[in-house]
């Protein structure tokens, strides 16, 4: 389903110093309702991973393959159809800081073009999910840095994307919730639905006993099933 | 399509309020562009209105003399009213003379004892005349200096006059190209200062912006809410460009009338309320709009 080939990036250097490698040569292919965690220190290149499957930038080398298409030859006017089957979590959230922990949920459904109804009752069932019922008409300024991480594995959830890529969504959690999240998205990779789960957090991985791709310095050195968090 | 129509002003609406300081801001800068505008477009007018109020009031005078029968200075006046640079030839007798003088300075004694210390009516028989053109009166006094008229005038008052004339209707223009000009400048500069502030908003929401490109947002979907948001601002501009003027007009217009009589500020405005209300319409919202879509662009490449 998803096919990460040969793929290179490097970073243009401050002027006189080398580029910066972030990726080198990574090949791997996650299949459809896999559940993959990829693991690695800080720096490793998880984060640059899922941009470059988002298209958010470029690879410098290789190619990258959703369903069969080349996510990089795909036409920007064409870009949203692959971002809305794809629910990110992002590392930095990026949630919408003028909206509400509802309104960034529903921002999405808006964006597939959702009506009202399912709006309203699918934004009130994921917030359900993730315990921020109350939080819900909240600016995101007035959240916790862990509700807002919950804001924004609600907003990665609720179109039902057929991938979910998570970049740390446990970062800033307390280990009862993070708990929570990663039964959470075990669950909803049990439903048919493909994840990628980006983490540091090795009690995790060890508890998951799923696929691990390990990264350290932009190279895949390990890819096993049922892996364990080794660097 | 009408369901995304009605999200896209929801959230353009949202926008504006919650970021209430910014959008008073834009207001206020499309506010100044617009007014400049509006006051260009009556300064047109009031200067048109000097410039013919002006011409009205330059004539030259032919002063008969003593001698001349009233026969005589009606036939000079139908000789002179068929010359095709002649607006309008108006007989003064003496009497007539005598009676706006008197009425003129009935406030001034020492006129008056000097004029009963004379006795008798010491006005001439005048013909009043003007011309269409400020250059034909030249023209005009020439042929009223032809010697077929020599026992019959006294004299025509033309050179004395010229200078005062000429200058006049040279300040005007001038000064009517120099607030045309001054004007223009003005309006660049507030459309500039305008879309860089729109520029500067939206560059505050660049962030947002590749967010939701991130998360699957078509760039309509986007774009939308920013350009209603300009249109919203255009749109207050213009309304409070309207109100402002119009009571400033509405105060000021006596005090203008004063100076210029029969001209009334307020009515001028009234008169082309619409229109006036229009350009400012338009004017707003196209300056909303498009510095939006203009700043919004580079931001939409994610």
């Amino acid at each position: 389903m998803i096919k990460f080939e040969n793929i290179t990036k490097t970073y243009p250097g401050r002027k006189g110093n080398p580029p910066i490698v972030a990726l080198e040569n990574v090949s791997f292919e996650v299949k459809e309702k896999e559940f993959v965690s990829i693991v690695g220190r800080s720096g490793a290149g998880k984060t640059t991973l899922l941009k470059l499957l988002l298209a958010e930038e470029k690879p410098t080398q290789g190619q990258i393959f959703f369903d069969g298409v080349d996510v990089h030859k795909i036409k920007s006017a064409k870009l949203p159809k692959l971002r809305r089957k794809i629910g990110a979590v992002f590392q930095d959230y990026k949630l919408l800081s003028q909206k509400t922990a509802y309104e960034n949920i529903a921002y999405v459904m808006e964006v597939i073009g959702a009506s009202d109804e399912e709006i309203a009752r699918d934004a009130a069932a994921v917030l359900e999910i993730v315990g921020l019922t109350d939080r819900a008409n909240n600016f995101l300024a007035e959240l916790s840095g862990g509700e807002r991480q919950r804001v924004a594995i609600a907003r990665a959830l609720i179109h039902r994307p057929q991938v979910i890529l998570a970049d740390e969504p446990t970062g800033n959690l307390d280990p009862y919730h993070a708990l929570d999240i990663i039964r959470l998205l075990l669950k909803i990779q049990e439903m048919g639905t493909t994840v990628i789960l980006a983490t540091h957090n090795k009690e995790i991985i060890n508890l998951l006993a799923k696929r691990v791709i390990s990264l350290d310095k932009g190279k895949v050195i390990r890819d096993e099933e049922k892996g364990r968090f080794i660097l | 399509m009408l369901t995304t129509l009605k999200r896209v002003l929801k959230s353009a609406w949202l926008n504006f309020t919650r970021d209430g300081e910014l959008s008073l801001a834009t207001i206020f800068i499309i506010l100044v562009a617009i007014a400049l505008a509006t006051s260009l477009f009556l300064l047109k007018d009031i200067s048109q209105f000097l410039i013919s109020s002006l011409r009205e009031k330059a004539d030259i005078s032919v002063y008969f003399k003593e001698a001349t029968r009233e026969e005589e200075i009606l036939d000079v006046k139908e000789e002179i009213s068929k010359l095709p640079e002649i607006r309008e030839v108006k007989y003064i007798s003496k009497d007539q003379a005598l009676e706006s003088f008197t009425e003129k300075h009935s406030q001034d004694p020492v006129l008056m004892e000097s004029l009963e210390e004379v006795g008798e009516n010491p006005f001439l028989a005048a013909l009043n005349i003007k011309a269409w053109e400020i250059n034909q009166y030249g023209v005009i006094s020439r042929f009223l200096e032809h010697p077929s008229f020599e026992n019959l005038i006294e004299k025509v008052d033309y050179y004395q006059r010229k200078p005062v004339i000429e200058k006049i209707f040279s300040l005007t223009s001038m000064a009517n190209k120099a607030g045309i000009l001054l004007s223009a400048i003005l309006v660049v500069v507030a459309v500039l200062v305008t879309f860089n502030t729109i520029r500067l908003a939206i560059y505050n929401s660049r962030e947002e912006i590749k967010i939701q490109k991130l998360v699957g947002a078509g760039n309509w979907f986007i774009r939308g809410p920013f350009l209603v948001q300009g249109l919203i601002s255009g749109f207050f501009a213009a309304l409070i460009c309207l109100l402002i003027f119009s009571t400033i007009s509405w105060f000021i217009s006596p005090r203008i009338e004063f100076f210029f009589p029969g001209f009334n500020l307020f009515s001028l405005f009234a008169k082309n309320l619409w229109t006036l209300f229009l350009i400012q319409l338009i004017g707003g919202i196209l300056l909303g709009i498009i510095s939006s879509a203009l700043a919004i662009r580079r931001y939409l490449r994610v």
